[in-house]
């Protein structure tokens, strides 16, 4: 039941151009059958204050995570919340948020764990919908709930978990997240300062990339050219290259993890979303200090 | 100094929203949000008085006054696309203004985690709030030290 791509030009550079789709193609199918709309904000009001009309939310921090474990839905909580937002295996997701698509991208790589197929992001998100005057609501959607079945989430092939990274020095590594965190000036997002870890600085050898470079001034994602010049330029990266992106909690390098996985077309790119709470305050793991990458240290 | 008894106007929206299953908790928080008070003239040109209070998640700024009579009056500012910060700043501008500086002061430092709205927004959310009244509090003691 997937519904049509979105053939944009723009899209057409891009290693998956199935994984976007733009304002113009959204105000054209919505409400087609098959297809649901997902709002995934920052701030858990704004979806209440006006969305697309049509669209369901999902809070990824109340929503998304396990209320016990630091990890994500299991298998029967991810079916029971998708079937109740009425979404099927097969049904054709457009996730968007605030912020550049920062929590959307999130979201569709909590989605991604799970394996479902057809999930895409409303390139531009919820700012330039609303910066081109479409329309937004405040009325209820009305879901009808469905069946979702329950699957198993994979983690080893777009997750990685501490002793990943571990084995993984030497691979390409991206930080994502602000120039001072990397420095280790401080061990929080200038906003964020209450996801903080014991000790600041960065993983050995790990680019510097903050997310937000990915993004243009209206909320879109930067052409192909500018982004190969950011990732393939700046930060090194070859084709075929293993890559590891984090951030302080995983939501950040998300949105990276989208950009070189689906944008870029790195086939290996996961995302450690332990990131730098967990690496920061771990025993017995080495860390970099000041603005340059630092060396692989002797095992 | 935290005083058993908390102001009428913080317990009475305490109970509000412990009346409430926790999707209209939700939706008593965007009442406020929506609420916020404005800023009065004299503050309206003015934004170097304010404080970003960077426990939240986004651009929030406030500002505290103690009149000569010792009445507290808070002010907040956060814009439409902050919906949350902007119910957490409503919900403290209102409960604080018109108390006195003691009666401020007195507010237990863990007001914000007894309104239930940990299940609603996350605890992570939440200590947006907590770190808004902790600069609320802290600008009461320094307006009331400038006073001398």
């Amino acid at each position: 039941m997937s519904v049509a791509f979105d053939p944009a030009a723009k899209f057409s550079e891009y290693a998956h151009p199935e994984r976007l789709v733009s304002t113009e193609w959204l105000a054209e199918h919505l409400g087609q059958p098959g297809l649901v709309v997902v709002e995934s904000d920052e701030d858990v009001l704004l979806y209440e204050t006006g969305h697309i009309p049509g669209a369901v939310k999902i809070d990824w921090h109340t929503e998304l995570n396990d209320p016990v474990v630091r990890d994500y839905l299991d298998g029967e909580r991810f079916a029971a919340l998708l079937g109740s937002k009425g979404i099927s295996r097969d049904s054709t997701v457009v996730i968007y948020g605030d912020k550049n698509n920062w929590w959307a991208a999130y979201t569709l790589w909590v989605f991604s764990l799970f394996g479902h197929e057809d999930v895409r992001l409303l390139d531009g998100g919820r700012d330039l919908w609303i910066a081109e005057g479409r329309p937004v609501t405040t009325d209820a959607t009305a879901v009808t709930p469905v069946e979702y079945p329950v699957v198993e989430r994979v983690d080893t092939e777009i997750r990685a978990f501490k002793d990943d990274v571990l084995a993984h020095l030497g691979k390409p590594l991206i930080d994502v997240r602000s120039p001072e965190e990397y420095s280790g000036e401080r061990t929080t997002a200038p906003a964020y300062p209450e996801e903080g870890a014991l000790r600041a600085g960065h993983i050995p050898t790990a680019a510097s990339v903050p997310w937000g470079r990915a993004a243009a001034e209206d909320a879109t994602f930067r052409p192909r050219a500018e982004l190969d010049a950011i990732y393939r330029g700046e930060a090194g990266l070859a084709d075929g290259d293993e890559v590891i992106a984090y951030c302080r909690i995983g939501e950040r390098s998300s949105h990276t993890w989208f950009v070189l996985k689906h944008l870029l077309g790195f086939d290996d790119v996961r995302n450690y979303d332990g990131s730098w709470t967990e690496w920061g305050s771990a025993v017995r793991v080495p860390i970099v200090t000041g603005p340059e990458r630092g060396e692989v240290p002797g095992r | 100094m935290n005083a058993p008894t908390l102001p009428a106007a913080l317990a009475e929206t305490r109970e509000d929203f412990l009346a409430l299953g926790v999707s209209d908790r939700l939706q008593l928080l965007l009442e406020f949000s929506n609420e916020l008070p404005g800023l009065p003239e004299r503050y309206r040109d003015h934004p170097d008085l304010f404080e970003r209070v960077i426990e939240c998640q986004s651009p929030v700024f406030i500002f505290v006054e103690v009149a000569d009579d010792d009445t507290v009056a808070m002010f907040g500012t956060a814009p439409p696309e902050a919906p949350t910060t902007r119910g957490f700043a409503s919900i403290l501008a209102q409960g604080l203004s018109g108390l006195s500086a003691a009666e401020a002061l007195a507010v237990p430092d863990d007001f914000p985690q007894t309104l239930g709205l940990a299940e609603a927004v996350s605890p992570l959310r939440v200590r947006g709030m907590t770190g808004m009244l902790a600069r609320a509090k802290r600008q009461i003691r320094e307006r009331l030290a400038e006073r001398g």
